[in-house]
């Protein structure tokens, strides 16, 4: 039960590394609580904290916090964007 | 009579400069049911918030962004009478002048090109996943998202 997660641009820098593996744990069933999850690591992870503005993408789309993460997905986080 | 031709999409992100007039010309080659062409090209500017700007660099996500564009596309197509949508975006180091985004829609008539023209870009500017990082006198810093933007994607839900 492993989701590769992906970040993005200032994401990527302020949690030093553009990617990891990561067995789900128990009761982590959507981007929300994934991020939750994540930002709970302490020092550094509160990039990811409640009131930050960060997106995410399952698979490639947008998704919100309600979003279903299931293993296999790719989740990415990530700031708004600035393309254009 | 003529015959319909097909609708042709395409969608490039690439560190490579393009060609505007290039581009603009293939909307309508080998098809005489084109009436209008509207364009957009994006530039990077020597000045943002009030800093100069020698240089940026635009990282994205490889896989997901070219999705991003081919649905904001199809979304275009589905609301608007369009013969051919054409969209190029660059990432990788960029320097004041140089382009960024060129956006090219043919449709039969001129006011639906410039609808669906500025729909992709308004969509483009918070949905695709892109990030500028600008070097400045001041250091390197990440181009923080307009609310600006976001309102204008959101002009276009409102069914008018």
């Amino acid at each position: 039960m492993t989701v590769k997660v992906l970040y993005f641009a200032s994401l990527r820098e302020a949690l030093g590394r553009p990617a990891e593996e990561l067995a789900l744990p128990t009761g982590v069933a959507t981007v929300g609580a994934l991020r939750a999850h994540l930002a709970a690591r302490g020092e550094g992870w509160q990039a990811l904290g409640e009131g930050r503005n960060v997106r995410a993408a399952v698979n490639q789309r947008m998704a919100g916090a309600d979003a279903a993460v299931a293993s296999g997905d790719e989740v990415a986080f990530f700031p708004p964007v600035t393309g254009g | 009579m003529a015959q319909a031709l097909p609708f042709v999409a395409s969608v490039s992100v690439q560190e490579a400069d393009f060609d505007v007039g290039g581009e603009i010309a293939a909307l309508s080659e080998g098809r005489r049911d084109v009436g209008a062409i509207a364009s957009f090209v994006g530039l990077v500017r020597d000045l943002n918030d009030g800093s100069g700007v020698s240089a940026m660099t635009l990282e994205h996500y490889p896989g997901m962004t070219e999705k991003a564009l081919e649905e904001i596309v199809e979304q275009a197509r589905q609301r608007w009478s369009l013969q051919g949508v054409r969209v190029i975006h660059r990432f990788g180091r960029l320097e004041p002048a140089n382009r960024i985004v060129f956006v090219g829609v043919a449709s039969p008539h001129r006011g639906e090109a410039f609808a669906a023209c500025e729909f992709i870009m308004d969509y483009l500017k918070t949905r695709a996943p892109f990030w500028k990082r600008e070097e400045t006198p001041e250091g390197a810093r990440w181009v923080d998202a307009r609310e600006s933007d976001d309102s204008a994607a959101a002009r276009w839900q409102r069914g008018d």
